[in-house]
């Protein structure tokens, strides 16, 4: 899966599902970077083919809207959107 | 971005908010967030052929995206509702004047599997019975909600300037 990894402190493994073109998107990866923690990145706008529809799939099953950001914690919580409060609540 | 884009993008921006406060609308006034969004909207139109919200998964195939090109569908019941549209792109009047504050708001448009694209079959049937005798039909514009009599949509909506295939029949 072609993540982008992104150095910081360990609060177990954090997926960020955004797209390219979304500011929100752009504005909760921004947060991720000030809060320090360790994650990973995906633009499934930028996917094509197969690798685009599993990743699709995979997004659907943590957010059946196929919305964006979607934001996959390690102990299975699910952020939709870019909750400020919600995030910075579940990570420091 | 190249400096031919960034004047690409201060043309639509001009060009856009002219157009929108003309209409009653309000354009973000945080005016790198709002040329950011531009941008994004211009790079959809050169990777899909329509200027996609910047904010949506599109999906490349033009009909199925009809209600998310900007402006989408679902601006005007998220102006009511939020005070701004769902990229942040259209505010309220009451976030432009400070009143309140833009923050995200949750999505309004139907799930994949939820979604439902009209063919033309059933748009004809939408229509009232008591009233299918009517002389001419009736089309509603998906963008403003501007209705009018006449044998087919006009090319260009008189009120908010969007194209033909965002009309639907509505009688």
């Amino acid at each position: 899966m072609p993540m982008e990894h992104v150095d910081g402190e360990d609060k177990g493994k954090i997926v960020l599902f955004a797209l390219s073109t979304c500011q929100w998107c752009r504005k909760t990866r921004l947060l991720l970077e000030e809060l320090k923690v360790d994650f990973n990145y995906i633009y499934v706008d930028l996917l094509e083919g197969e690798e685009r529809s599993e990743i699709i799939e995979e997004v659907k099953k943590y957010n059946p809207q196929l919305s964006f950001p979607t934001l996959v914690l390690d102990d299975g919580d699910v952020i939709v959107g870019f909750n400020e409060e919600g995030i910075r609540e579940a990570l420091t | 971005m190249s400096q031919a884009d960034d004047a690409r993008v201060d043309e639509f921006y001009e060009r856009l908010k002219e157009q929108v406060e003309e209409a009653g609308y309000h354009l973000n006034s945080d005016v790198e967030f709002t040329k950011a969004l531009l941008e994004s909207i211009l790079v959809n139109e050169d990777r899909y052929g329509y200027g996609a919200c910047p904010c949506r998964l599109a999906s490349g195939i033009k009909e199925e995206d009809l209600d998310i090109i900007c402006p989408c569908y679902y601006r005007d019941p998220d102006l009511e509702e939020y005070d701004a549209c769902y990229c942040g792109l259209y505010v309220s009047g009451d976030i432009l004047s400070g009143k309140k504050q833009l923050t995200a708001i949750p999505e309004r448009r139907p799930a994949p599997d939820e979604r439902i694209v009209r063919s033309e079959d059933e748009t004809e049937t939408l229509g009232l019975e008591s009233i299918s005798n009517l002389p001419l039909p009736v089309w509603r514009c998906g963008v403003c909600g501007y209705l009018c009599a006449r044998e087919g949509p006009p090319e260009i909506c008189p009120i908010c300037k969007v194209s033909k295939e965002r009309f639907e029949r509505f009688i």
